[in-house]
Parts: C-alpha cells; structure tokens; sequence
C-alpha cells in the first residue's frame, strides 16, 4: 500500500488531480487527494454510464475512437499521446492511466481499479459536504441498471437501491429500457430521484389508446424537466434519454414510445425555462453522446452546460460550443463508475457568472469504501454472487473491449460463437461496456457476463449471402462514421469472426468496406451463402444465452485464437484518434 | 387527400377524433341541403388522381409530372422527419409552411419505387398542415413541396432507414 501510494505521489499530474504534494502526503484513509479548490457558489456532480458496476473494476479506455470529417482530432476522438498532449497530462502519470490506454497492463499493476459504488459514495459525500449538501446536487446521465450478471438477473432493482443510498436527485435512460415499461415503472416508483426525459412520447397508437402519459396534450411519456433549488438559485434539469432505444434494442420492449433528438421540442423548453420560469441556469442531463451533443450545443441557444454520457468518452475538460446565443459546454463523463464529473457554478441573478468543471477519476485504492455501500452491496449480491464466483478459465493475455473495430474480449465471443454453433462467420455487437480482465486473472461467470448480460441474449445461426453480410456491415459502420452526428447511434462497429475487410472510414455508406474475405483467405461471395452466428439481435431469437455458450466454449479448453482483428484501415494514416489495435 | 403505398394519411389522434365528428356533420348538412348532383362533379373536378405522376421512379419525373416545372429549396417550408427512422414501413412525417395561398402539399420518397407517395389538395381557408406516414425502402431523402401562389417550395431531409442493433 505504501508503494502504491508513492507512485501516486510521484505520478498525480496536475490535469485532474490538482491538489498539493503535502496534502497528498498525509492521506491515509481520508480523500485528502480530492479537496478541490472552492470555486463558485453550486455544484453538481455528474455520474453516467456506471453500467451497474457496483465493485471498482479495471477498464482500458480506447486505443482507436477515429473521428472523421469536422470530429477528427478533437474530443472525444483523441486517444494516447495525442489525447495526453491535447489536455496536458503527463505520460506515466495516475491520470494518464485512467483516461488511456497507454501501458495499461503495467500501470493497472501501479494504480490498481477504479470506480466502485462504496468509493463512489464516500468521494461524493466528501464533495457534497464540502460545499454543503443545500449546494449541490448529484445526477445520473443513464445506463446504471444494466452491464452485471446481478442487475440483468434482478432487473435493475439492485441499482435503484444503490442509486438511493449514493443520492442520486435526477437521472435519464437508455438501457434501463430494456427492461420494459412495466419493471422501467416498478424501478422508479423505488426511485428517490427523479426520471427525466424530454424525448419519450407515446406513440400515436398509444396515444389513441390512451396509453399512460405525463400529460395527453403534449404525449410525452416522462417528466421532461426539474427545476432544483441549489443555494437560493433556481437551476433546471433537463433530460435527454438515448434518442435510439427502438433502433438499437428490440422494439418490443418500448413498443408503445417512440424517442429521438427532437432539438426543436427542447429549444421551446429552453426557452420556456429562461423566459416563463425565468430560471438562472440550465443543464441538459444527455445521453446523447458526445457527437450528437456537441452538433446540438451549436444548433440550441440558452443550455449552460451539457452533462452527457453514453459514448463512455472520459473527456477531462468540457468542450466549449459557440451558438446564437452565447457558448454552451459540452462534457462527458467516461464510464463504468471510473470517474466523476465535478461541475462547479459561480450562479447570479438569471445567468451562471462562471464555472470550473474537471472529471476526477475514482482512484479505489485512494479512498475508504462506505460501509453503508459495503453493506448493501454485500446484501443484493448475496447467493447470487457466489453462485456465479467458480473458476472457469484462467485469461492468458489482456482482456478489454473498447476500441471502434475490434477487441480481445470480443474475438473470443466470435471465437465461442463459431466454434460452439458450428459457423463460418460470427457477429457481435460493439457495446462499449464490458469490463478489462488482466493476463493471468479468473475468470468466473460473473466475469463473462459482464460482458454480455442483456435480456436479449439470446444467439441465433442463420444464412445469410455475402451481399447481405457486406450490408450489415455498411449499416453499423454509418452508425459510427456519418458526417452528421445527429445520424450516429453510439456504440462501436459491429465485430466479426471468421472474416476480415477493409474499412475507409471517410466514404460513404455503400462504399466504406471492401476486401471482405473468409478465414481460409478466400473472398466473400455476393451471392453465396454463409452459416453466420450471432446474438443481441433486435429480432427475437431462440438460440441459447451467449453467456452460456461463451463459458461452454471456455470450459472446453480450446486454445485462444491468436489472430488480430482481421480489420484493415484506408484514409486515416494521421488520425489521432488511433494508437494501436482495436 | 390521395396516398400511395396502402397507407393512409393520419393526423394526431385527437385531432382525428374531433375531424372525424366533423366529417360527419358536413355529410349530414349536405344531404339535407346540397342540390342533388353538385357535389359529387366538384369532387371529380379537384380530385382527379394523378395516375401518370404516381407512377414515375424517379422524384424528379414525379414532380414534373404532377406540376409540370420543377421545385425551388425555401426554408418558409417545414419538414419534420426523424434522423433515423424507428420502423421503416411506417415513417411519421409532417410539413408545415408560412406560405398564404397555398394550394397543395406532396411527399416524395427518393429511392422508393415509386417516388411520390403522397399529394394533398389544400381547400380555400385550411391550415397548410399535414402529417403523412411514409413506406420508406431504404436510407433516402423524403421531399415535400408547397405549391403556393402557383410556384413550388421545396424542404428536403436524409432519412435513415437502418437495420439496427449494436447500440452502446
């Protein structure tokens, strides 16, 4: 403990962890590394995309997040070098682990994991109570209930609890629709804060049906704003649920509600909230993605401050945007409970006056977990836990996800798909959660599902001819590098197993992926057809639960397919937003 | 109001609740008092269906077709369409205009089979105001056009029609 807490003294750079060498040297189990500069008269802290991952875990950001056309090479699409240098961190610093991917086997050994609910709670009750709890405020920009074993299996009622016990006071969604309206509802009358949406309405079916709503007149399903009194200052809370829940989830779990950006519904809002309710600041609660939000912040006049989520971009600084009328900032706040956003507000009469904002990454090992967290995290993973804790494998080399292409954990899915159900080719979707296993670590079952628990788990084998494989491909790959971002979903490209391509990123649809080629080198044929496997497809499905056939695959002992991604890239020799594979 | 595709024009379902209750007055009002005859040579006047338009592939062919000149882009026109389609087979679309007199308003798909998909004749004294479900084929541009004083406005917007899944 006491090397570790040397190599962060030596490696804190100044970037987010701007306190003093000699305050950092009496830490012992008091946060001492995060008292912040007091700035401002409000705060509010910002937590998004902790995809239920209530224990700290390892997660390396990406190593290729490209940005094409008028994105590329600023934030979000910086990664390594490029990214350090961007916001001046220091390499080989505790902050240059925890925002890239830059020897992250070796300063995982150093730093150690992040994030953590009782870690969380204790840094945010130590933030809270430095202000004064009537000063601040603490929101959640989506996908909390979902990327464990334990909140698939209990349907996110385990991190409504958590959500109580942290404080959470507003929040949005995106997979916490994919449990359904009905357990969605269940989930927020447990819910002590708020659930807001000002993209959800009924569709025009429901509505004649007189679906439930907040108000027939306008159809929207969700309260679409708050406004919190923060010392005597009125700020509102707008919030902007995942536009593409029926898109990129089954449409059957929101059958009745239909989403999207709808920019033009939240200007009268803004508007509403600035000249009706005359408030003094606003705040857009996003889960937008940090594309989509930086267009929108140029298009909407009179947002303060875009606290957004959903791409798990751990963006240090916010990211100011010019518009109409005057400079919105916009931010995002990583994921995975890996770090906080601390958004600090010098408010006036009618307007904020100043504000300073820097995302903290959640060190475990620098802070005292709360054994009140302790408590209710040993209580909802119980038998549950144990029962999934038995020794499948053992990894044999680094294990992460993120990346726009490709990643380990998903050519072993790949793996697993092709040879458990007997295919040619395999398709995994490009989520962006999913935890990092070190080489060498256990893998247990709660590890596997981390990595793929939705209640859509179900895999399939079908035929599909070249043509039709290309199309999917071409399809998901606009989702990630359309020009226009208001045409992007998030996510990452879909992965393959069993096939290697081309891909310029900068072409259009139709023209993106080329050289499309089998495992045993031959080309994919238009119309030929191929045994293709997959799972969390949007269509219902039969096949067993991927995470059954993942430990299957595991379990049989098979050595690990040492092939790289199989992905070729064109057109983007100087992009900084790639630094290796993935 | 002429739709192609099979589907049917709708308007928010209130709305279609109070027009219905109104239809059903101006039928009542006109059995009992319209001449026998009148009504119906009216209707054949005004709405003669544009077969040859409804037929062209392409939407410039479409347009020339149904008015014999061709559309000017005007942002007097407002089109509102999703970014990204949540069901393709049914595309809830709606154009609005400050335009006065306008006379007629018309959907077109681009790389539908057939690229008009809808054409409304706007009566003397209503709102230009519709909303329209469109079959939409693939990823194209939906294109409506206000005919007003005679000329022809255009708005046009990408819609993306995509096979989904694999969202963050």
């Amino acid at each position: 403990m006491k090397i570790r807490r040397r190599d962060f003294l030596k490696m804190t750079s100044g970037a987010a962890l701007s306190c003093g060498w000699q305050r950092l040297a009496r830490a012992a189990d008091a946060p001492t590394v995060y008292d912040l500069e007091r700035f401002g008269n409000a705060r509010i802290l910002h937590l998004t995309d902790t995809h239920a991952q209530l224990l700290p875990v390892y997660f390396r950001e990406p190593s290729v997040n490209i940005g094409i056309g008028e994105m590329q090479g600023r934030p979000p699409h910086l990664v390594g070098r490029a990214f350090l240098d961007h916001f001046g961190i220091r390499p080989d610093s505790a902050d240059a682990y925890a925002f890239t991917s830059i020897d992250f086997e070796k300063s995982a050994g150093r730093f150690g994991k992040l994030g953590g609910f009782a870690h969380l709670k204790t840094l945010i009750d130590h933030l809270r109570n430095d202000v004064g709890h009537e000063r601040s405020l603490l929101v959640d920009g989506g996908d909390m209930w979902q990327g464990t074993g334990l909140a698939n299996t209990m349907q996110g009622a385990d991190m409504v609890e958590a959500a109580n016990l942290l404080g959470v006071e507003a929040m949005t969604g995106h997979w916490e629709f994919t449990y359904g309206e009905k357990t969605l509802r269940a989930n927020l009358e447990r819910f002590k804060g708020e659930f807001l949406a000002q993209n959800v309405y009924l569709t025009e079916e429901a509505a004649f049906n007189d679906a439930k709503a907040l108000d027939p007149a306008s159809g929207r399903v969700f309260e679409p704003y708050s406004i919190k009194e923060i010392g005597g200052y009125r700020v509102a809370v707008i919030g902007q649920a995942f536009p593409y829940v029926p898109i990129a989830h089954p449409k059957r779990f929101t059958p009745d509600w239909k989403f999207g950006i709808r920019d033009g519904e939240l200007q009268k809002l803004t508007d509403g909230l600035r000249n009706t309710d005359k408030v003094d600041a606003v705040v857009l609660l996003s889960h937008n993605g940090m594309d989509v939000d930086l267009k929108l912040a140029g298009r909407i006049t009179g947002i303060d401050v875009i606290l957004g989520g959903h791409t798990h971009d751990a963006v240090p600084q916010s990211v100011p945007v010019t518009n109409a009328g005057g400079t919105t900032l916009v931010t995002n706040a990583g994921s995975n409970g890996k770090f906080l956003g601390v958004l600090d507000l010098e408010l006036a009469k009618g307007k904020v006056s100043d504000l300073r904002y820097r995302l903290l990454p959640v060190f475990s090992e620098l802070l005292k977990p709360d054994a009140a967290m302790v408590a209710l995290i040993d209580k909802v993973r119980g038998a549950q836990a144990a029962a999934w804790s038995g020794k499948i494998a053992t990894s044999d080399h680094l294990l992460y996800r993120r990346g726009n292409f490709s990643g380990p954990v998903d050519q072993l899915i790949c793996d697993a798909l092709r040879s458990e159900l007997n295919a040619e080719i395999a398709l995994s979707p490009g989520f962006r959660w999913g935890s990092t296993v070190l080489a060498g670590q256990t893998l247990t079952m709660e590890d596997v599902l981390a990595e793929t628990a939705i209640t859509y788990p179900e895999t399939y084998v079908q035929g599909m001819t070249g043509s039709q494989i290309k199309d999917v491909l071409e399809d998901v790959c606009d989702n990630l590098f359309n020009a226009d971002p208001y045409y992007q979903q998030g996510g990452d490209m879909v992965r393959v197993g069993g096939l290697s391509y081309t891909c310029t990123p900068a072409e259009n649809i139709g023209r993106r992926i080329s050289e499309l080629k089998l495992a045993n080198g031959r080309p994919l044929e238009a119309g030929k057809r191929y045994k293709v496997a997959g799972w969390a497809s949007v269509n219902e499905q039969t096949g067993a639960a991927v995470w059954d056939v993942v430990a299957r695959h595991l379990q049989s002992g098979k050595p690990p397919n040492r092939q790289t991604s199989g992905v070729t890239l064109k057109g983007v020799d100087d992009n900084p937003g790639i630094a290796g594979q993935g | 109001m002429i739709t192609a595709n099979g589907f049917s024009a709708t308007r928010r379902p209130i709305l279609r609740r109070k027009l219905l209750q109104g239809a059903g007055l101006v039928a009542l009002f006109g059995l009992g008092d319209l001449p026998f005859g009148i009504a119906p040579a009216l209707a054949a006047a005004s709405d003669k269906y544009p077969e040859d338009a409804f037929k062209q592939k392409r939407d410039a062919d479409a347009i020339k077709a149904l008015y014999g000149t061709s559309a000017e882009a005007s942002d007097k026109v407002k089109l509102d369409a999703p970014e990204i389609a949540e069901n393709g087979a049914v595309v809830p679309v709606s154009v609005s205009t400050t335009f006065d007199n306008v006379t007629s308003i018309a959907f077109f798909v681009s790389e539908n089979p057939n690229a008009l998909a809808a054409h409304y004749k706007i009566p003397a004294g209503t709102l230009p105001n519709v909303a329209n479900r469109l079959k939409m084929a693939k990823t194209c541009n939906v294109i409506a056009i206000v005919e007003s004083g005679g000329k022809l406005y255009s708005a046009t917007k990408e819609v993306k029609v995509t096979v989904g899944g694999c969202g963050g």
